[in-house]
């Protein structure tokens, strides 16, 4: 299907297109890499009457470490996440996770913020962000704003962006030296979205992992955190008994959300399939 | 509503001015207004890979990206990436595996696969597999396609080329 008729500007300033956005109102979408946005106006699922391409806008690009943090801004593929030395030392988990996101010609294009803004939960850079425990970087009329990943994805495909803001950058603390991370994501076939998945990462000692955060994604209307199962391994030594432990309280606590194809028992099952693995993993 | 914008892009080498309306894709442009037939359009949703053209030396979905935001750009398609012998050796190779059923694929299969080859010089045959699963072949030829990219790859790994078994006009 072709899309309908829209007008389409290019700012190049990022007052220049908060001020777009304000003026364009409901009827304004911004559009990045629009690896998403595309399909829904070819599908005719979304139709805007103006585009504000921000890819012109330099305040959004980069990757950079600034202090403790690694920031990451808005325009960075998916690709140039991958591809980058700086993500592999200070956020090894998105580059484990990078190769997951659709297929190459894909995230050429696609952009970290996006895949944040979009807040698919099926997605894999929101679980990772959450699981990083980012600050997402927001421009808005009334100036700069920062808001944790926990309180930035609320429900499906909802953020805590309002309709006149722009996602600028996230920081993410750097990865202590005794980081470790998994990422593991269930599909039917390589780079579609997984049936279920996780990003996980935990500060190793021997057999002791601290500080875990373990991210489902593709589960339930936002990426989930694990609290119960992290709860229960953070400072224990790591056995096959506190794995059973951690993969039955991760079951009754999350509450998963069947989808097309999968049910909710499923989906339930494979969370702790991930867990048992991503467990195993970290301290393998 | 009159909604033209006017672009300028090189296209397989050509400089090309245009207007277009922003609604149109880069695949439609191309295939409709400067009649390239090489990239082909298919699901028009970004699931199938048979548009993949390069952008500024990637590829990318020419469904999902559009003819507006390639103003400046630099657009190669398989004509023109078959014209400069880039592709030479996978053509060469996907003939000799008979990598391919109706074609309608081939020519996305074949602009993946040399990025593949630039990017990963070492993929073996399961990264092979990942990195062109985002290009649906509905004949179901992958066995033969991911043999003939494994060729490439070794052949040019080994500092051969693999040579056209007859000339080619």
């Amino acid at each position: 299907m072709k899309a309908a008729a829209f007008d389409y500007v290019k700012p190049k300033a990022l007052s220049d297109a908060l001020s777009l956005l304000k003026q364009g109102g409901d009827d304004a979408r911004l559009i990045a890499g629009g690896q998403t946005l595309l399909a829904t106006l070819n599908m005719r699922l979304s139709e805007p009457s103006v585009l504000i391409d921000i890819t012109d806008v330099e305040e959004l690009k980069g990757i950079s470490v600034i202090g403790d943090q690694l920031r990451i801004g808005a325009l960075v593929t998916h690709t140039e996440i991958e591809d980058s030395d700086l993500v592999a030392k200070h956020a090894p988990l998105l580059k484990a996770a990078a190769p997951h996101i659709a297929h190459r010609a894909i995230r050429n294009l696609g952009t970290w913020g996006g895949s944040l803004a979009y807040g698919d939960p099926a997605a894999e850079w929101p679980a990772c962000s959450l699981a990083l425990q980012a600050t997402m970087v927001i421009h808005g009329p009334a100036g700069e704003r920062k808001v944790s990943a926990k309180d930035f994805f609320i429900d499906l495909y909802t953020t805590a962006l309002e309709s006149d803001e722009i996602l600028v950058a996230t920081e993410i603390p750097l990865a202590p030296s005794n980081q470790v991370f998994y990422f593991h994501e269930l599909a039917r076939r390589h780079g579609d979205y997984a049936v279920a998945g996780l990003a996980a990462v935990a500060q190793k000692d021997g057999n002791i992992l601290n500080n875990c955060a373990f991210t489902f994604f593709s589960v339930s209307s936002t990426p989930v955190m694990a609290i119960a199962a992290q709860d229960l391994i953070n400072g224990k030594t790591l056995n096959s008994e506190l794995i059973a432990k951690a993969v039955n309280a991760v079951r009754d606590e999350i509450d998963a959300i069947a989808d097309i194809t999968n049910s909710a028992e499923a989906k339930k099952h494979l969370i702790g399939v991930l867990l048992e693995r991503g467990l195993r993993h970290l301290v393998a | 509503m009159s909604l033209k914008k006017k672009i300028s892009m090189t296209v397989n080498g050509n400089l090309v001015n245009a207007e277009v309306e922003p609604r149109r894709h880069l695949v439609d442009f191309l295939r409709e207004d400067l009649h390239l037939k090489g990239p082909h359009l298919g699901c028009e949703q970004g699931a199938c890979g048979a548009c993949t053209v390069k952008v500024d030396g990637q590829i990318i979905r020419g469904c999902l990206y559009l003819a507006v935001q390639a103003d400046g750009c630099v657009v190669e398609t398989v004509e023109g990436l078959t014209k400069s012998g880039v592709l030479a050796d996978l053509q060469e190779s996907f003939m000799r595996h008979n990598a391919m059923q109706c074609g309608f694929c081939s020519s996305g299969m074949l602009l993946a696969a040399a990025e593949l080859i630039e990017k990963q010089p070492k993929a073996n045959r399961e990264e092979v597999r990942e990195w062109i699963s985002g290009n649906y072949c509905r004949c179901t030829g992958y066995h033969s396609i991911v043999d003939a990219i494994v060729d490439v790859l070794d052949a040019r790994a080994k500092g051969q080329k693999i040579k056209p078994v007859s000339a080619h006009a």
